[in-house]
């Protein structure tokens, strides 16, 4: 933010965001009530969290899964719901050990 | 070279959306409008026009279809009447809102209940506040002089607002008049290229449409709204004067008919105005100081202008064929009553007739009548009878 704040004739008419991948900046991981816990131990990485979260907040690399994105994961239970070996876990996000919206 | 011909309204409209050619048009049928794309229907399916023709299975449907398209980066139409505007509603705000040009007829129509078909003004009046620039038109040369003047309104990158266009259901929609129509190379050097700046189909430049705006910025966003209503009407002008030099008709933000040294005079929208012209050319020749304002641009209201053009009469009669239910008069009334306000001068004494709903005929009778009643107003200096429901039976 500069110093002298933006107003209604700075930014783009519409809403319209003329910048792709925006919505990384907007962090929503802070809307959530339940966060999934993933373990590592017992995951085959099937992907199916992956393919199905709507919020594209497990993260993957080199093709496995390395952890969730806290800062924009919504809590929704989606992968818990779908991942056949139910290595996730929704558990009640108090805002300890992985802080809503505080990262992974 | 322009044709002369005799024509009813509807033709007339479907007429300048041939030669307007738009990229696509998404509409369903609804009485009075139908006849408007079934018309349109047969240009494209006889190639004689490149549009995109998206057969929808409601209004909901159609307004959102022209929303998507336009998004997309087409020069995008629609067309309807009533309920068919009254479904669209939610789609209306999002198409202002998301600063999209689209341009639509829109046939006036009575809302149910009860159920009617024929005209009048309830159906456009409830979408005023919706963000859309309404432009009205009294016969079949303005409505097609306005849609074709609507591309140039809507897309200059001063406004960037939907338009919609109106006439009266079946008086103009199915009578048939004479009307001057242009010709197509004409028209389409006037509407030229629509070439939008931000487009979804700009694969090149990726944009996002219709992203979460909290409290964060919503109102911003509200705000160029209202700014770019504030260069409509100098845009509407402009446009006007251009207009002018390829047809030699002129439009402004509103018509005066024997207005300036008249004492009294009747506020009207739409074909209501043609008869009450007849009336005062008969009233002038008893030597009656009798004129007569229609409205032409209503969203935005050019209220200073209308204001001034109203402050030195003695009393004016407003003609509403719709009512707000407010129990203080139809929506013209008000909007005049607030804009006459901070006129100058003495209070200018106002009236209201609620005429026509549903379909209801005004006459010339009628019309007299009115003008008497300003008359005595304008002697006495006393409203008796502040709105009037004008052909109602008791
Ligand atoms: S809880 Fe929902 S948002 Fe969060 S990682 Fe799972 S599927 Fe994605
Ligand atoms: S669905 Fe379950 S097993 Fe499959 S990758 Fe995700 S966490 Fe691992």
């Amino acid at each position: 933010m500069s110093a002298v704040e933006k107003g209604w004739k700075d930014v783009p008419i519409g809403g319209l965001v003329l910048e792709a991948g925006s919505a990384k900046k907007y962090e929503t991981g802070d809307w959530r009530t339940y966060k999934p816990v993933w373990d590592e131990e017992k995951c085959s990485n099937c992907m199916l969290c992956w393919i199905y979260c709507p919020d594209v907040s497990i993260i993957v690399k080199d093709g496995k899964v390395s952890g969730i994105d806290y800062k924009h994961c919504k809590g929704c239970g989606i992968c818990a719901h779908e991942c056949p070996r139910k290595c996730i876990q929704m558990v009640l996000d108090t805002g300890e050990n992985g802080e809503a919206g505080a990262g992974e | 070279m322009s044709k002369r011909i005799a024509i009813t309204g509807n033709e007339a409209v479907a007429e300048a959306m041939r030669q307007i050619n738009p990229d696509v048009v998404a509409a369903y049928p609804i009485t009075p409008q139908t006849e408007i794309v079934q018309f349109f229907a047969d240009f494209v399916s006889d190639g004689k026009v490149d549009t995109e023709f998206v057969t929808v299975e409601s209004e909901h449907s159609a307004m959102s279809a022209t929303v998507g398209a336009s998004a997309a980066g087409a020069r995008a139409m629609t067309a309807t009447s009533s309920q068919g505007l009254a479904l669209m509603w939610e789609v209306l705000y999002i198409a202002a809102g998301l600063r999209l040009p689209i341009v639509a007829p829109v046939v006036n129509r009575a809302l149910s209940a009860p159920i009617n078909i024929h005209c009048d003004h309830s159906d456009t009046m409830g979408a005023r506040d919706s963000g859309w620039i309404q432009i009205y038109s009294e016969d079949a040369q303005e409505a097609y002089d306005n849609l074709i003047q609507a591309m140039r309104i809507a897309e200059h990158p001063d406004v960037l607002l939907p338009t919609m266009v109106t006439m009266d259901g079946f008086i103009v929609s199915h009578g048939m008049g004479n009307a001057e129509l242009l010709p197509d190379d004409v028209v389409k050097k006037f509407v030229r290229e629509y070439e939008p700046e931000h487009y979804l189909l700009d694969v090149e430049n990726p944009i996002t449409v219709g992203a979460l705006d909290f409290s964060d910025w919503y109102f911003e966003h509200r705000r160029q709204m209202v700014d770019a209503h504030t260069n409509v009407k100098d845009v509407v002008l402009q446009v006007a004067k251009e207009f002018k030099e390829i047809s030699g008709r002129e439009y402004k933000l509103f018509d005066s008919y024997k207005l300036d040294d008249a004492e009294v005079a009747i506020v009207v929208i739409n074909s209501a105005a043609g008869t009450a012209k007849t009336v005062v050319d008969k009233l002038r020749e008893k030597g009656l100081k009798v004129g007569l304002l229609k409205i032409r641009l209503f969203r935005p209201f050019p209220y200073e202008e209308i204001a001034e053009a109203l402050s030195d009469k003695k009393a004016i009669a407003v003609l509403d064929r719709a009512d707000s239910l407010s129990l203080m008069g139809g929506p013209l009334y008000i909007d005049l009553r607030a804009a006459m306000y901070d006129s100058p001068g003495p209070r200018v004494k106002m009236v209201n007739y609620i005429y026509g709903l549903g379909g209801r005929d005004l006459n010339m009778d009628q019309i007299a009548g009115v003008y008497d009643d300003l008359m005595k107003i304008a002697e006495t200096g006393e409203v008796t009878e502040p709105i009037t429901y004008l052909g109602v039976r008791e």
